[in-house]
C-alpha cells in the first residue's frame, strides 16, 4: 500500500503576509491553503474541486513548489522536498509538471511551439538539437497535432490547440505527476470533450498520475474516481469513488453537487442555494469555516472546529455531524 | 403560437467585422423571433456569431469595427437596424437592456455602484436623485444584495464577482425593460454563485411581462431555463426549436453533437463523445454546409450547397439536408450508400 503512493502532503499550509503601515507590520495572515494533508497513488488521478479562492490552485503550485510553503511537508516518491535548493528542485521539475488553465498567456508569443517545447527537454539534458526537434515531433503527434507544427507561432493556433502544446510541453520530460489547474475551463464545450478525452489516453499510455484542478463536478468525474472538496484552504471532503455523487456527505459537497445543471429539461432539481460568497481567507469564521454558509448547521458549529476523519472506509469528511458529541 | 404577442422580430440579419485577414461574416442570414414573457436561448461555441447577433440589435456593432450589412431588427414593428441614433438611445437601456458576461468590464470602476444604477432611471424615467436612490436601493435589496444602503455608497471592486453580476442586473432592470439581452451573464461565476443568478432571471421571468433573450454556450444551463432555443454554428442558424424538441429529437447533427459531448454528474462515467475538428473560420466561408467537415453524417450534397431551413413541426427548424425528404427516402431505400 505504501509503496505505490507517488506524492504525500502532510498538513501543508501556504498563508501570504498581511502587512500595514511604513514598517510593514505584519497585521495578519491570508490562509490560502490552511493544513491540507493529502496523498497520491501511482497511475491514479486526484480530483480536486471548490469554488474559486477555495486555495485549489495555490494547493496545486505548492506541491510543486511554484509557491514556497509556509509550514508542512512535501513528499514524492519517499523524498522530502519540502526544502529542496534549487538544483534538486530542477531534477523534481522533472518528474512533477504543470498544465494550466490559460494555454493563452502559458505559451510565450515569440518562440515557436517547438522550441517552447524543445525547453523543456533542454534544460533537462537533452543537447543534441536533432534529437530535440525529432522529440518534439513525436509529443506533437501523441497530442494530436503534427510534426510540423513546430514551425509554427502560438496565435496560429485555436484555444483547444493551444492547449494541445501546453500538454505536450508537460510530457516533454516524461514526468510522473502532472498538476493541471483549470485545463478545460477555458475552452469550449466541443473541445473540452476532445481535451479530457485525450489526457484520459495519456494518463493510460504514459502511467501518469494527476492532481486535476476544477470547479466543475461534472468535469472532474471523467477524469477521477478519487475526489477531494475543498473549502476555505480546507478539504472538507474526501471519497474514493463515485459514491461522491450518489450519496454526499458534506452539506458544503450537497450544496455544490445541487448547483451544477443538469443537461435534460425534464429534470426539475432540487437546488440548495448558498447564501452569500465565500468568506475572505484573511478572516476564517470560527468554528467550522463552512457554518455561516450551511444549511445543515447546529449549535455546536461556530465554536467547535471539525477535523478530517474517516467515516467509513475510503470516505473521508470534516463536518461535526458525523463526529461524536465531545461538547 | 402567440403571435400577437411578438416583441422582436429578427429578419435575415448579416453582420460583418473587418480584420486585417479579410471581412469576417460572423452573422448570416439570421432569423428568429422573440415573444413576450418567454425565455429564448442562444447557444453555440465562441466564434459562432451569438454576441454579435446580440450587439447588432441594439446597434453596439458599430462601436467595434463591425456593422450591420443587411436585415431588419423590428421592435414591435420598428426598425432598429435603421432607426436614428437618437432613438436607439431612447430605447436602449430603457426598453431593451443588455447584461454582459464581464461585470468587472462592464462596470465604470471610478462611479459608485449606487450612481451607475441611478444614472438610466434619472436619464430614462426622469426620476429626481432621491427618488431614482429609493428605487435603486429597492432593487440591489430585490436581486439580494446584502445592506443594499451601504453597499449603494461602494465602487465595484469592493463587491465579489457574484455581487457585480448582481449590480449590472440591477442597472438593466432599472427602467423596466421589456427585453432584457443577457450576454453570458453566469460564465464567469462559480457553480454555486451561478445557480444564485440564474436563480433570480428565472424569478424575473416568472414575475412575468419581460423577455429573456439568454445568451451560452452552455447546453446543461439553458436545459433549467429555456422556452425555446436557437443553436448557431459558424454565424448562422443550425436549429431551433422548444427545448424539448432541441434535447429529445435534435435534427441537426451539430445539435447531437453538444449534447452529446455534455460532461455529466449522472450516468455511467465513459469515454466522453467528442466533436471531431476545429470551429471554422468566417473569412470567407464556402456557400456549403460549414458544419460539413466535422459532421458524421455528411454527404456529397453537403459540400456542394448551403442547406436551407427545413421546417420540422411549427416551432422546430433545422438547417441540415438529413431533413430533406427526397434525401431521406434515398437513404431508407440505399441504408448503405453514403
Amino acid at each position: 500500500m505504501t509503496n505505490d503512493i507517488l506524492l504525500e502532503v502532510k498538513n501543508l499550509k501556504k498563508y501570504y503576509p498581511i502587512t500595514r503601515g511604513l514598517f510593514g507590520r505584519h497585521a495578519g495572515d491570508v490562509r490560502a491553503v490552511d493544513g491540507v494533508s493529502l496523498f497520491v497513488r501511482e497511475k491514479e488521478a486526484l480530483g480536486l474541486v471548490g469554488e474559486s479562492g477555495c486555495g485549489k490552485s495555490t494547493l496545486g503550485r505548492t506541491i510543486l513548489r511554484l509557491e514556497e510553503p509556509t509550514s508542512g511537508q512535501i513528499v514524492f516518491q519517499g523524498k522530502d522536498i519540502t526544502r529542496l535548493g534549487a538544483k534538486d528542485l530542477r531534477s523534481f521539475r522533472g518528474k512533477a509538471q504543470m498544465i494550466f488553465q490559460d494555454p493563452q498567456s502559458s505559451l510565450d508569443p515569440r518562440m515557436m511551439v517547438g522550441d517552447s517545447i524543445g525547453e523543456a527537454l533542454l534544460i533537462q539534458g537533452v543537447k543534441d538539437e536533432k534529437e530535440r526537434w525529432n522529440k518534439v515531433g513525436r509529443l506533437l503527434e501523441k497530442v494530436g497535432l503534427e510534426a510540423e507544427h513546430s514551425w509554427r507561432y502560438p496565435h496560429e493556433f485555436s484555444g483547444g490547440q493551444k492547449q494541445r502544446i501546453g500538454i505536450a510541453r508537460a510530457l516533454a520530460v516524461s514526468p510522473k505527476l502532472i498538476v493541471a489547474d483549470e485545463p478545460v475551463s477555458a475552452l469550449d464545450v466541443s473541445i473540452q470533450a476532445q481535451i479530457l478525452n485525450l489526457l484520459s489516453d495519456l494518463q493510460k499510455d504514459f502511467g501518469l498520475s494527476y492532481i486535476f484542478i476544477a470547479h466543475d463536478l461534472a468535469v472532474v468525474r471523467h477524469i477521477s474516481r478519487r475526489i477531494a472538496v475543498m473549502y476555505l484552504g480546507r478539504i472538507v471532503e474526501l471519497c474514493e469513488g463515485p459514491e461522491l455523487f450518489r450519496n454526499p456527505l458534506h452539506p458544503y459537497t450537497e450544496a455544490l453537487l445541487s448547483a451544477v445543471p443538469e443537461p435534460d429539461p425534464n429534470v426539475k432539481k432540487k437546488r440548495i442555494l448558498l447564501k452569500g460568497d465565500v468568506p475572505s481567507a484573511a478572516n476564517i469564521p470560527s468554528g467550522c469555516r463552512f457554518h455561516p454558509r450551511c444549511h445543515k448547521r447546529f449549535e455546536p458549529c461556530p465554536t467547535v472546529e471539525p477535523h478530517l476523519f474517516e467515516y467509513q472506509p475510503g470516505r473521508w469528511v470534516e463536518c461535526l455531524l458525523y463526529e461524536k458529541p465531545t461538547w | 403560437m402567440k403571435t400577437s404577442n411578438l416583441i422582436l422580430e429578427v429578419k435575415g440579419l448579416s453582420a460583418t467585422y473587418l480584420s486585417r485577414q479579410g471581412v469576417v461574416r460572423a452573422v448570416d442570414s439570421l432569423s428568429f423571433d422573440l415573444y413576450g414573457g418567454e425565455v429564448l436561448c442562444l447557444v453555440g461555441e465562441s466564434g459562432c456569431g451569438k454576441t454579435t447577433a446580440a450587439l447588432s440589435i441594439l446597434r453596439l456593432l458599430e462601436h467595434l469595427n463591425g456593422q450591420v450589412v443587411g436585415g431588419h431588427v423590428l421592435f414591435k414593428g420598428e426598425d432598429l437596424a435603421r432607426a436614428s441614433l437618437e432613438r436607439i438611445r431612447e430605447i436602449r437601456g430603457n426598453r431593451i437592456a443588455m447584461i454582459f458576461q464581464d461585470a468587472q468590464a462592464a462596470l465604470n470602476p471610478v462611479l459608485k455602484v449606487g450612481e451607475q444604477i441611478v444614472e438610466p432611471l434619472k436619464l430614462h424615467i426622469g426620476l429626481k436623485s432621491d427618488e431614482a436612490s429609493a428605487k435603486a436601493i429597492e432593487l440591489m435589496r430585490q436581486l439580494g444584495i446584502p445592506s443594499p444602503e451601504s453597499a449603494f455608497h461602494y465602487y465595484p471592486h469592493q463587491f465579489s464577482g457574484g455581487m457585480k453580476q448582481r449590480v449590472m442586473i440591477a442597472i438593466a432592470l432599472s427602467c423596466g425593460p421589456e427585453v432584457l439581452i443577457a450576454d453570458e451573464p453566469t460564465t464567469a461565476l462559480d457553480v454555486t454563485t451561478r445557480a444564485q443568478i440564474l436563480d433570480i432571471l428565472l424569478s424575473l421571468k416568472e414575475k412575468g411581462g419581460m423577455s429573456l433573450l439568454f445568451i451560452t454556450h452552455d447546453l446543461a444551463t439553458v436545459a433549467g431555463i429555456a422556452d425555446r432555443i436557437i443553436v448557431m454554428y459558424g454565424g448562422r442558424l443550425a436549429e431551433t426549436g422548444t427545448v424539448r424538441e432541441v434535447f429529445e429529437s435534435p435534427r441537426h447533427p451539430y445539435t447531437e453533437g453538444l449534447l452529446k459531448c455534455l460532461p455529466r454528474i449522472t450516468g455511467a462515467e465513459e469515454k466522453l463523445y467528442s466533436i471531431p475538428g476545429n470551429i471554422p473560420s468566417l473569412i470567407d466561408p464556402p456557400d456549403n454546409c460549414l458544419f460539413s467537415p466535422r459532421c458524421p453524417y455528411v454527404m456529397p450534397i453537403c459540400k456542394q450547397k448551403r442547406p436551407p431551413e427545413y421546417v420540422i413541426s411549427q416551432t422546430q427548424r433545422a438547417t441540415c439536408f438529413l431533413n430533406d425528404p427526397e434525401i431521406k427516402k434515398s437513404k431508407l431505400q440505399n441504408p448503405n450508400d453514403k
